[in-house]
């Protein structure tokens, strides 16, 4: 739902980015063209259903999707099936009429949606894909500026792929458990779904989430700041079930995941991981996991950096040794200060940002608003999450929405007053350990910025997020400004 | 039925309740294994057990050299890596050499020869996932000689030598120390 509030103003400001090195500086120009792209197309949809916004007539009688509508009922009326994610409603909706007055006509037949329901064809929040040259090498990220309660709806949760989505046809997927196994497996779905199950709820952060933030307040939106990050509900067997049927034999200390996508993805889990708290998962949020999500069967590994919550898994070697592949050595390491890259940061630290208001957001004057965002730990439970109005000189306590559950993201509330004066908003967690989230300049003094070109590694930034309320209204990307 | 093996002292009856709550979670109670699925024969587990280890477990017979490499490499990688392995960017492939001594520059540029720990992730990284668009494509004398052709071009290896489940593992690496333990939480921020 997108109330004026909320209507994003498309200000072209973003910082210069000429003191970065070359690579670095075309990445932050490609993601910066992203979503001023991504503005300008969501202000365009905004439009379209404001009154008085447009100077055609007949437009304003009828808007775009009205119209479009129109010929689709007609359609079906002649015999036609509606059509199904018809091109003029967003993605995931059905197109309809919109009757003047919803009690004077009979509402849409039941059941002809085939059985699977659609969302309004008013919603309009859809991922954001990063425009990497390739289309098979991406990531997309969730609209948190939207976001409701702890759960990311499964069609929102953020994606990151090296070789495209597979198709693949869950009758002829089959796990292999071997290496130093004392019996070899080769698993079904059918077989899988047999063992005693569990069901959880946990985010998966991509660790690369927030990696525009290191040196300079970059991007506008949540979205492209923090949206990497999601959480779902996940069903499936715990490893530690399957490690028992196989038997581990002595000195065996990692995993082999890997997934059967074009990238054939792989990387090396310590075995402790895999007996403690690992999943086999193949539902999400009460049905089959999307296939961007692993479809049918994807490894999980509470807290952990996404990357290794391998997808479409086909395989577990169990052995004595990491194996080293690209993905734990050419990426995800994290080159620090001292020159060297820290290897297998597999824990995701507590985090936390403010959904609403955020950037790109105007309120529409002083008075009341809630104040909202998620906060999560790999670690565990958030146990506080605190609110700061002034820049982080004074805190206040935010309500946590129960149940907080462990390894999820946590939705907080702060009810505030804006007196119309300039603010900076920060939220910061701590977790049941007892860690504070760190504000990003204690982590870049820890680390360093030039471990990756100028900004730090690139990965693990889990620093306290500023927004600054300008006396407008207007809402912006305020790090390293408190 | 268990509880009857149990000490009964009460200290005793907590350890042993730790140790079977432990042991429940895992296997079910009856203490035997489920026995879904079946045993993979070895075919099948061969069909797909294709990663390479760092001390050269998992690499395949066969071989490669860097002048076979070269031919290769001009059919299926220089469209997207370039002619001379510095990168394509509209392509998306990343540059395969240079970069060596640039990690401290506060610009680093890293690729194979500059970051890379182990020359058994090049063979094992091509044979799962290049080339892109035709992932699997190559059989492993190929991925062998490609693989040569790139550590050649890094002046990892002579333009002589001969890649394969022997040699691959023992090519000197110059960032092969570059790596260190997670040390985190490295911020002191605990209440
Ligand atoms: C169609 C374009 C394309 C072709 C052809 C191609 N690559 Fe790639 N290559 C890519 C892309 C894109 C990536 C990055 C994949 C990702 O995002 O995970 C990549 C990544 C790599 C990497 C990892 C680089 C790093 O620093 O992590 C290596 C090594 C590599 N390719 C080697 C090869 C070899 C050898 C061939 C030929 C056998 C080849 N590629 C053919 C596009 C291509």
């Amino acid at each position: 739902m997108t109330t004026k509030s909320q209507r994003p103003e498309v200000v072209h400001d973003y910082p210069d980015t000429s003191a970065y090195d070359p690579k670095t500086r075309r990445m932050m120009d490609t993601m910066i063209a992203a979503e001023r792209r991504f503005l300008a197309e969501r202000e365009l949809e905004e439009c379209e259903c404001k009154d008085g916004m447009f100077p055609n007539p007949a437009a304003s009688v009828t808007s775009r999707r009205g119209f479009m509508a129109g010929t689709a009922i007609a359609m079906a009326t002649a015999g036609a099936l509606p059509r199904l994610a018809s091109a003029a409603a967003p993605p995931g909706a059905v197109e309809y009429a919109v009757p003047e007055d919803p009690t004077k006509v009979q509402g849409r037949p039941i059941a002809q949606d085939g059985g699977y329901g659609t969302r309004s064809q008013f919603e309009t929040e859809v991922r954001w894909r990063f425009p990497t040259k390739t289309l098979e090498s991406s990531w997309t990220m969730t609209p948190l500026d939207k976001s409701r309660g702890m759960v990311t709806p499964s069609g929102l949760h953020f994606e990151r792929h090296h070789g495209g989505i597979p198709t693949i046809d869950p009758a002829r997927h089959t796990l292999t458990v071997h290496g130093m196994a004392k019996r070899p497996k080769k698993y079904t779905m059918a077989d899988l779904m047999r063992f005693p199950s569990v069901t959880r709820f946990h985010f998966i952060e991509c660790s690369g989430n927030t990696f525009t933030e290191w040196k300079q307040a970059m991007m506008k939106t949540v979205q492209v700041t923090h949206g990497l990050t999601s959480t779902s509900e996940w069903t499936g067997v715990p490893l530690s079930t399957i490690l028992s049927e196989v038997g581990i034999k002595d000195g065996a200390a990692w995993i082999l995941a890997e997934g059967a996508d074009a990238a054939v993805m792989t990387r090396s889990i310590p075995i402790d991981k895999c007996w403690s708290d690992a999943m086999l998962v193949y539902a999400q949020n009460g049905e089959a996991l999307r296939p961007e999500q692993g479809y049918p069967l994807r490894l999980l590994l509470p807290g952990w950096e996404g990357n290794t919550h391998i997808k479409w898994l086909r395989r577990l070697e169990i052995s004595d040794k990491p194996f080293m592949t690209r993905e734990e050595t050419s990426k995800y390491t994290d080159q620090v200060k001292i020159g060297l890259a820290r290897q297998f940061t597999f824990t995701m630290e507590a985090k936390s940002v403010i959904t609403f208001p955020s950037g790109e957001m105007k309120l529409p004057g002083p008075g009341f608003y809630e104040v909202t965002g998620i906060a999560w730990s790999g670690r565990g439970k958030i146990q506080r999450v605190e609110i700061s109005t002034d820049g982080g000189k004074i805190w206040h306590l935010a309500a946590l929405q129960g149940p907080v559950l462990p390894i999820s993201h946590t939705r907080f509330r702060f009810p505030w007053k804006w007196d119309g004066t300039p603010a900076m908003l920060q939220s910061r967690c701590i977790d049941e350990t007892g860690y504070v989230q760190p504000t990003i300049q204690d982590l870049v003094a820890a680390r360093g910025v030039d471990g990756h070109p100028k900004f730090g590694s690139i990965y693990h930034n889990n620093g306290v997020q500023t927004w600054l309320i300008n006396p407008d209204g207007s809402v912006v990307n305020g790090n390293h400004q408190a | 039925m268990l509880m009857r093996f149990f000490p009964t002292s009460a200290i005793g009856t907590c350890v042993w309740l730790a140790i079977f709550a432990a042991v429940a979670l895992s296997v079910p109670a009856s203490a035997q294994t489920f026995d879904f699925g079946t045993a993979p024969t070895a075919a099948e587990i061969a069909a797909i057990n294709i990663d390479a280890m760092p001390d050269g477990r998992g690499l395949p017979a066969g071989k490669g050299t860097p002048s076979e490499g070269k031919a290769i490499y001009v059919d299926n990688c220089a469209a997207c890596h370039g002619t001379d392995l510095q990168g394509v960017k509209d392509a998306g492939g990343a540059p395969l050499v240079g970069g060596r001594g640039s990690l401290m520059s506060g610009s680093p540029k890293k690729t194979i020869e500059s970051y890379w720990p182990y020359a058994t992730t090049v063979f094992d990284y091509v044979k799962r996932a290049m080339p892109f668009n035709a992932p699997g494509s190559l059989n492993d004398n190929q991925v062998y000689a490609v693989t040569a052709y790139i550590l050649y071009r890094g002046d990892l290896i002579g333009e002589g030598d001969i890649i394969n489940a022997k040699t691959l593992p023992r090519v000197d690496m110059p960032n092969k120390n570059g790596f260190i333990a997670d040390p985190r939480p490295d911020v002191n921020t605990y209440r």
